[in-house]
């Protein structure tokens, strides 16, 4: 976690005003990208909470937002592209891991979950991608006990 | 006189440290006992003890004279002669120089110092010699805590019983005093070392005495704890807080004025600090200091205290100002603690240093800077965040300023108002004369918002000042005041401005305008003391002004909400303080108008906006209410009389909207407000005369609906407010009319063959509405209250509750709920008691539902009406409905029975099981007949057995339209207890008994009864209700029209599975549970099971672990279906339940 060491000082963005959705009683909501933003802002958020040098929530820093999430109900497949602080990001890969692992438990398994760096915005942008892209190593990562227990907490520790 | 053997083993297991705690103990007790009660002396007990006390062990030495000191405490209130005092305080003193055994010294040094004067007290020779040989040989600082405790303890005892003696002593003590607290760190012991320190300051007040020269000694010691650093883990120490310690230290600090040199400086260094609490305590300890030091000492330091408040208050951080109409009286509480803080602080400096602070404050260099920089914006919204704040800031401080005192108040209008009017553009004038059109076109053009903010800001201090000095305004007093000859020239143009705020940006008006606006004025019309200040034309004008915008404007709604809004607050206001110049004009302009607004058909603003016009303002003071409530009723009269007799649609939706806002707002506003019991029965009143006038009656029947029901609603709210006399005026009233408009039913009408014919009977509307205005008054009379000719109203409404009238039923329910058991006597042979009136009910209706083998339940009246049943059941449709309305009109029977725990309820709730069961088997019977007829059959019983169940929800719910507290029903406790427990079993074996298809109707009767018992009468019975429970969800999950059914069995069982024995009756069948809940997470009808099927679920993974993990890949294979479902909310409590189940792997 040495996020805040890298990036002393990173470029702050408003906190975006939330409109509270109305809820309609009768009609089916389809999956929209603001679900999967609130989704993916619990775990965010929770990252956040590990790294005390940033005073800014992640959604100020603007590494997600709603427009960066796109979403086709009929084919089933949600890209997500993120933004990393910067260049060098050594988070990167572990954000989008726990982007991952949360979509999957967070949606029927027919739906599929591509994540993207958006371009330009990381050094090593070409490898990313294909990490986080690619099942097999995705597989592997997830076997290796130490950033299994990295996104674990990420994504669970405020529900202890 | 015990046996010293006795007391000799005593000792002995006191003195023995191999004994345990509690032994210890007792022997201490028992010693202590005997003491008490003269059984021993303490000569004898000293004499006693005499090789404990002086032996050269250490240990048994410092255990004995620990007992003695123990003893003494016990003896608190035992009166001692001198001589034992002054041998044991002498004994003690000498003792403390033993440090091997100091504790027991300690204890009895302190017992003996805390006696009262009425038992012996320690002479202050002897306090002395305490004093002198605690300094001379305790090391305190070297003891560990509960030691040090005892000695601080002593200290403050000595200092504070007995000040003259150990002041004597002079700098000794002093420095002994410092000597022993330097380095405390136990934060008992330091809230000890703080009221030391604070009472040692109070003995030596001459700023030449002793305590002056090691003052910057004391305070290097005392200043180390500023500010209170606590970290104390939370477990231990619970009774100390942070803010304790705080507290202690603040008096401290402010004890003495010799400490300012120091304390002052730190303080203000402490302030710039980036911790919050250390601004926060530094603010208060400031503040505290300021008034404690006095005038002189704080003056030299006045300068810098304003610099740093005015930092302070410039950056705290301060949420923008909130424009809506909840926020229109206090606009400026700083929500923010420190700034609070440092306002208050402002305030005590102003108020003691006056002259100073006021000339630092009007010289301001930021403060100038703001208003220079003002008049560059002209809205409010265009002025960036960071001057914002600042320009807050400014309106704070100079709103502090001005209601610190009447000098100040003069002072800052002096230097500010003029220029603030300057920004404006705003001329003084004659306050009699009008600003010329062509001013306030100029005015409407520049409005400056800042300088707006800024004067609404002044004014309101400036009228807080005067509210709060609560001495009337005399003239005289006040001429000379500067800010009055100001406020009076400036207030017309002042208020064209506050005017054109809000009307001159009409193209784009933003929130900020209309607000500063509407509370500008609101400001102006609030001050006290009549046409004094504000003229006569002002007000007026303002209150014009309001009231157009209430009848025009409403297309603007928070401009029309702020002005409603400070019409309310004007008017409390004049209420408040008797503004005997102001109500006139405020009841000729406001009230007249607003009243007009309940009748007046011209005007576009929309009903429900006039309604609460009327309701906000009527709510605001009592005179006003009473007129409101005059223009409303008139309106409602005129209205309802246009819907009797001309069947006006119209006038039918008006009516009901206004009686709805007379019965919602109005009559709990009068029932609070007492004393306007008389307009409510007027009200009824003439409501009745209405009714029994109107002869020709053409209200159509799809119209008079609402208005009836809107009718009875106000009539019950009405009649229940009333006292017992007033109550009986009202009923002898409507029964009088009652009995002008109907023919009683004989008693022989309930004879089965004018039955059809009473059905079919077609009376006029009128008399419905009276039958029903008169079931209204029933259900709300007190229990004490006379109901006239009992006999004949009961018949009357059997015969119109089975015509479908559901007030009816309730009025019968209320009759039968509140009846005298007994015969109070003297009464008429028409009046009946409780008993005679069941039997009447009984027995007049019964048959409906006898059928042949069914006579057990009443043997006495079935055989007359043997064929009664067969007959409805193979007649004509409308018997059905009839059977129906029976039903409806038992359980309301029942229900007031129930209530009032009456034992005929067994046989109300037997004739609905009879339902339940019989008609189940005339469907098996029906099946046998052809398919045809078969279908048609069906379908009506379903519908009558359905309500038979629903019967059980009338019986157990709460119900909002009678028979409740509020209408004066006799409520036994545990009554839902009660019949819970009588009626389980029964419906238990009933299902047993029965087919299938006519079980759903048994398990949605218990559903019923299990929703509404409350929940911990189930948790006590749980292991019999859920297998009931779980087969109810099953058999239920079929019917859409059971699902509100389904969804109050789930949340009981959330209930269930929430609890601790809950979960045990649980897990004994969670495999069943489990099946159950997933069907459920499928249910198409309703979303809120689904949800709270996976909720339940989720519960389900919490129980043991042996139990459920066979279940878990179940569980998530049907999860994980439900993560597709079509709403949100279950998606995500499913997303939920998938990891619940996930991690118990």
């Amino acid at each position: 976690m040495t996020l805040g060491l890298i990036n002393a000082n990173p470029v702050v963005h408003a906190k975006k005003e939330r409109v509270a959705r109305t809820e309609d009683p009768h009609g089916d909501d389809a999956v929209d990208p603001l679900e999967i933003y609130d989704i993916l802002l619990l775990i965010l958020i929770l990252l956040d909470i590990r790294d005390p040098e940033h005073p800014y929530s992640l959604e100020q820093l603007s590494v997600l937002s709603e427009e960066s999430i796109t979403v086709d109900e009929k084919l089933g497949r949600i890209l997500i592209t993120f933004t990393p602080t910067i260049q060098h990001c050594s988070m990167a890969t572990v954000i989008g891991l726990c982007l991952r692992v949360k979509l999957k438990e967070c949606f029927p398994p027919h739906f599929k979950v591509d994540i993207k760096v958006a371009p330009g915005s990381h050094a090593d942008e070409e490898s990313v991608n294909k990490l986080l892209n690619d099942k097999e190593r995705v597989a592997a990562a997830l076997e290796n006990p130490n950033l299994r227990q990295l996104v674990d907490e990420c994504l669970y520790s405020n529900e202890l | 006189m015990a046996e010293p053997s006795q007391l000799s083993q005593y000792i002995e297991s006191f003195v023995d440290s191999s004994h345990s705690p509690g032994q210890q103990a007792a022997s201490l007790e028992a010693i202590a006992s005997l003491l008490k009660n003269n059984q021993l002396t303490i000569e004898t007990l000293v004499r006693e003890m005499e090789g404990y006390l002086t032996t050269v062990d250490n240990v048994i030495r410092s255990r004995g004279i620990l007992l003695l000191g123990e003893v003494l405490v016990h003896l608190a209130s035992k009166p001692l002669d001198d001589a034992t005092v002054h041998s044991l305080i002498a004994f003690f003193t000498d003792r403390l120089a033993d440090w091997r055994a100091l504790r027991g010294a300690l204890v009895g040094c302190l017992a003996l110092m805390r006696r009262k004067s009425s038992g012996g007290m320690v002479s202050g020779t002897d306090a002395k010699a305490v004093a002198e040989s605690y300094l001379q040989n305790l090391q305190v600082q070297s003891l560990g805590q509960y030691d040090r405790k005892l000695c601080f303890e002593l200290m403050e005892c000595l200092l504070e019983r007995y000040p003259n003696v150990v002041a004597s002593l002079g700098e000794t003590l002093i420095c002994g005093i410092c000597e022993s607290v330097d380095g405390e760190k136990d934060p008992h012991c330091l809230m000890l070392t703080f009221h030391i320190i604070e009472v040692l300051s109070r003995l030596f007040p001459d700023p030449s005495g002793a305590l002056a020269d090691v003052a910057d000694g004391l305070f290097e010691i005392l200043g180390c704890y500023f500010p209170i650093h606590f970290t104390h883990p939370k477990g231990e120490d619970v009774n100390i807080k942070r803010d304790d310690l705080a507290r202690a230290l603040m008096l401290a600090f402010s004890s003495t004025p010799l400490f300012e040199p120091y304390a002052i400086p730190l303080l203000l260094d402490k302030l710039s600090s980036s911790l919050p609490s250390a601004k926060l305590d530094s603010l208060r300890y400031l503040s505290d200091c300021t008034v404690k030091y006095g005038v002189d000492r704080i003056e030299k330091h006045v300068e810098a205290i304003w610099s740093s408040l005015k930092e302070v208050i410039f950056t705290s951080p301060e949420s923008d100002l909130s424009f809506t109409s909840e926020s229109l009286e206090g606009l400026d509480i700083p929500k923010n603690g420190i700034a609070a803080e440092a306002l208050s602080l402002l305030q005590k400096l102003i108020v003691q240093n006056t002259k100073l602070s006021l000339d630092l404050i009007v010289g301001d260099e930021d403060i100038n800077t703001i208003f220079n920089m003002i008049s560059s914006y002209k809205n409010y919204h265009e002025i960036p965040s960071e001057i914002k704040q600042r320009l807050h800031a400014v309106g704070r401080i100079l709103s502090t300023t001005a209601k610190a005192s009447q000098v100040s108040c003069n002072r800052v209008f002096e230097c500010f108002f003029g220029r603030l009017m300057d920004i404006l553009r705003l001329s003084a004038r004659n306050s009699s004369g009008q600003p010329d059109s062509d001013e306030s076109i100029l005015i409407s053009k520049i409005c400056n918002h800042g300088a707006l903010y800024l004067s609404i800001q002044l004014l309101s201090a400036c009228r807080d000042l005067i509210a709060s000095s609560e001495t009337i305004l005399a003239a005289s007093s006040h001429t000379e005041e500067t800010w009055k000859s100001l406020l009076q020239s400036f207030s017309p143009s002042l208020t064209m401005a506050f005017c054109s705020a809000f009307i001159c940006s009409s193209e784009d008006t933003h929130d900020a305008d209309m607000y500063f606006g509407v509370k500008g004025l609101l400001v102006l019309a609030t001050f006290p003391g009549g046409y004094l200040l504000i003229s006569k034309t002002v007000f007026e004008k303002i209150l014009v002004t309001f009231v157009s915008i209430v009848i025009m404007d409403h297309g603007k709604i928070l401009l029309w909400k702020l002005a409603l809004k400070a019409l309310m607050q004007i008017g409390s206001f004049i209420e408040r303080y008797h503004d005997l110049e102001k109500e006139p004009s405020y009841m000729g302009i406001v009230i007249e108008k607003i009243v007009s607004l309940a009748s007046a058909g011209d005007i576009s603003i929309p009903f429900p906006l006039r309604l609460e016009a009327l309701s906000d303002i009527g709510t605001s003071g009592r005179s006003y209410m009473l007129k409101v409530v005059q223009g409303l009723e008139d309106a409602i009269y005129a209205n309802l009389n246009e819907v009797c007799v001309h069947g006006s649609t119209n006038s039918a939706e008006i009516v009901t909207h206004l009686l709805r806002c007379y019965s919602d707002k109005m009559i709990p506003w009068m029932r609070c407000a007492k004393g306007f019991e008389e307009v409510l029965l007027q009200f009824a009143i003439n409501i009745w005369n209405q009714i029994e006038s109107s002869m020709v009656f053409s209200a159509s029947q799809t119209n008079e609906r609402g208005v009836l029901d809107a009718l009875i609603k106000t009539m019950k709210l009405a009649v229940a407010s009333y006292s017992e006399e007033k109550q009986t005026i009202i009923v002898q009233r409507s029964y009088n009319i009652l009995l002008s408009t109907i023919s009683f039913p004989s008693e022989e009408l309930f004879q089965q063959e004018r039955f059809q014919t009473a059905e079919v009977d077609n009376s006029s509307g009128r008399d419905e509405w009276v039958l029903s205005l008169f079931a209204a008054v029933i259900i709300a009379v007190h229990p004490q209250t006379h109901i006239p000719n009992t006999r004949a109203i009961i018949s009357l409404f059997m015969t119109t509750l089975l015509k479908g009238n559901v007030a009816a039923a309730q009025a019968l329910g209320s009759m039968v709920n509140k009846l005298d058991l007994k015969s109070t006597g003297g009464q008429t042979s028409s009046d009946c008691t409780l008993e005679e009136a069941i039997d009447i009910i009984l027995k007049s209706s019964l048959w409906i539902f006898q059928k042949n083998n069914s006579s057990n339940i009443q043997a006495k009246i079935t055989s007359v009406h043997d064929t009664g049943l067969n007959n409805l059941c193979n007649g004509v449709g409308s018997c059905t409905s009839l059977q129906i309305h029976a039903i409806v009109g038992f359980a309301w029977i029942g229900k007031g029975l129930l209530m009032r725990g009456h034992e005929k309820v067994k046989d109300m709730t037997m004739i609905f099981l009879q339902c339940l069961q019989s008609s189940g088997r005339a469907n098996v019977s029906n099946q046998e007949k052809g398919v045809s007829e078969n279908n048609y059959e069906l379908d009506l019983h379903h519908s009558v057995m359905k309500s038979a169940a629903d019967a059980f929800q009338i019986l157990m719910g709460d119900s909002e339209q009678c028979l409740n507290r509020e209408f004066h029903a006799v409520i036994r406790p545990l009554y839902k207890q009660r019949f819970f427990s009588t009626i389980m079993p029964l419906l238990q074996s009933l299902v047993m008994k029965l087919e299938p298809l006519s079980r759903r109707f048994v398990f949605r009767a218990s559903a019923h009864i299990i929703i509404d018992t409350p929940l911990v009468v189930v948790l006590s019975d749980s292991k019999k209700i859920i297998p009931m429970l779980l087969d109810g969800l099953s058999a239920l999950s079929n019917d859409v029209a059971d699902k509100d059914v389904i969804y109050g069995l789930l949340l009981v069982f959330t209930g269930i599975l929430m609890d601790k024995n809950g979960q045990e009756a649980v897990s004994d069948s969670a495999h069943t549970i489990v099946n159950c809940l997933i069907d459920l997470i499928q249910y198409p009808h309703m979303m809120l099971v689904r949800e709270t099927a996976l909720q339940c679920l989720v519960a389900v993974s919490r129980l043991s672990h042996a139990r459920i993990y066979p279940m878990r890949t179940q569980v998530l294979r049907a999860v994980v279906k439900a993560l597709e479902d079509p709403k949100r909310a279950v998606r995500r409590e499913a997303v939920r339940c998938r990891q619940a189940w996930a991690s118990i792997a």
